[in-house]
């Protein structure tokens, strides 16, 4: 999951838990789910360089997308 | 007229006897046949108009020259017809209709123009004519004049409208951007991703950005985006230049191809004062290309932030959860009230606003885990003991099934007092 979709989750997650709609049960099962994707948004924020690619299509069509050279 | 007055090579004889018509020479008998020098080898208008334009053509290579238009008319046969004057004369002029491509728009009377083409003559009038191949208005008034037909064009047709706009998405993971691979727009958003953004990779999509080819390359370069689909947002751009140089951000093909785009789009064209016609369809115009990095992306701040808050409103609602479940017990028949109370009204918009995405979540999973959910006869969850009176039915929903079951008494918790 991207880190879009992790908090969007984590937003309907709050949302639902915070609606008094849920059972108590479900509302645990909220929390857990919740924990993990926080997990996963905090470890895909902390990591990582931008990346520059190019898009290059082949004959066939079909598209790679591979390391651009020279990039500032 | 130069006569034989005698020369060397001819018979001392002649002079002598005076010879009424001398024997005509060579150079004589070619003046006196010449086309048109006497009656005799008069020659036809169409000669004579095509001789004109084949010398006039010749002494004049294509040229431009400067004047106002006057009696501009588009005829029938798809060729423009109009006059080119100055204060004392006038030419007339035409653009055959297969060279109106290189022209941005017809133009107006009294337009100042500079016009590129070809001086010859129009034989059926015996007018010379100038043959007009390009044009541009003082001002750039042609281009404008096109670019204002065209954004009316676009604009009846719902191309600009609030209401096509599209959020964009706040953390792309992926970004393409379609611009000159060698260009300074392209630095500027990677030195602005690098600096905000964490974890994004940046596909460039390389097209031309001035010259005649951009629109074609630019629109190609989209095309190729949204059949590849791996771009979360489309970034289309170029760093500043002279409003000439953006002009392929204005043509029309390159406007819907950037409308088509299947994902939401940032228009970077780099120029503050002129907007293009593509700043207006995009989903979000950027002055520049950094602007419109820091546009696309949550910086890893803000991003960490948004993530502390989230985790302090779901511990927050869980605290609550587990201290609601005491004061339900005396609630009780309260609980219809504070459903239609606006508290709960607001937050379940707010749940509806936050998108269908709850569909996916599902009790069962709960429910695996050994939990039972307990339904009165009408399908409403029974939640504490108050919820329960001892002879009643009920339904009891586990992993596999559901059992019927009848309450024999009930023990409220002595921590929940």
């Amino acid at each position: 999951m991207t880190v879009e979709q992790h908090l969007a989750r984590l937003e309907a997650i709050v949302a639902e838990l915070e609606s008094e709609h849920v059972d108590l049960a479900s509302a645990l099962a909220l929390f857990e789910e919740g924990v993990v994707c926080l997990r996963a948004a905090a470890g895909t924020i902390s990591e990582a360089e931008t990346r520059v690619k190019r898009l290059r299509e082949l004959a066939d069509g079909a598209f790679v997308v591979e390391e651009l050279r020279n990039d500032a | 007229m130069r006569r034989r007055t005698g020369s060397d090579d001819s018979p001392s004889l002649f002079e002598s006897t005076r010879v009424p018509v001398p024997p005509p020479p060579p150079r004589e008998d070619v003046l006196d046949t010449f086309p048109g020098s006497s009656p005799r080898s008069a020659i036809a208008v169409s000669t004579l108009t095509q001789t004109a334009k084949d010398i006039l053509e010749g002494a004049f290579p294509p040229i431009w020259v400067r004047g106002e238009i006057c009696d501009f008319k588009s005829h029938r046969n798809g060729h423009w017809y109009f006059g080119l004057r100055d204060r004392t004369s006038q030419i007339r002029c035409v653009v055959w209709s297969r060279d109106q491509r290189g022209i941005p728009a017809a133009p107006d009377d009294g337009m100042q123009v500079t016009a590129f083409g070809q001086l010859g003559v129009y034989p059926a009038r015996g007018e010379m004519q100038f043959s007009v191949r390009r044009m541009e208005a003082t001002g750039d008034g042609l281009r404008r004049k096109a670019l204002e037909a065209t954004r009316l064009r676009l604009d009846a047709e719902g191309f600009f409208a609030p209401e096509r706009k599209r959020p964009l998405p706040r953390h792309p993971r992926r970004i393409a951007m379609v611009t000159s691979s060698s260009g300074a727009a392209l630095r500027d958003v990677i030195a602005v991703l690098r600096k905000r953004a964490p974890g994004v990779e940046l596909v460039v999509v390389h097209a031309a950005v001035q010259g005649d080819s951009a629109p074609l390359e630019l629109c190609h370069a989209l095309e190729r985006v949204a059949r590849w689909g791996g771009a979360e947002l489309v970034i289309i751009g170029r760093g500043g230049g002279s409003s000439e140089d953006l002009w392929a951000f204005n043509d029309e093909r390159v406007v819907r191809a950037l409308a088509a785009c299947p994902v939401p789009t940032i228009s970077a064209v780099g120029h503050e004062v002129d907007i293009s016609l593509c700043d207006l369809v995009a989903d979000h115009r950027a002055p520049t290309p950094s602007a419109a990095a820091e546009a696309a992306v949550t910086s890893r701040t803000e991003m960490s932030g948004a993530l502390r808050a989230l985790r302090r409103r779901m511990v927050h609602a869980i605290d609550e959860r587990l201290y609601e479940r005491t004061s339900r017990a005396r609630a009780g028949a309260h609980d219809l009230d504070a459903a239609t109370s606006d508290v709960i009204r607001m937050r379940s918009q707010r749940l509806g606003a936050l998108a269908g995405r709850l569909n996916a979540l599902s009790p069962l999973g709960t429910l695996d885990r050994g939990y039972g959910v307990a339904r009165d006869a009408l399908g409403r969850t029974l939640a504490a003991v108050a919820d329960f009176a001892p002879g009643e039915s009920f339904v009891l929903r586990v992993r596999d099934g559901e059992i019927d079951a009848l309450v024999t008494g009930v023990r409220p918790m002595a921590e929940e007092e």
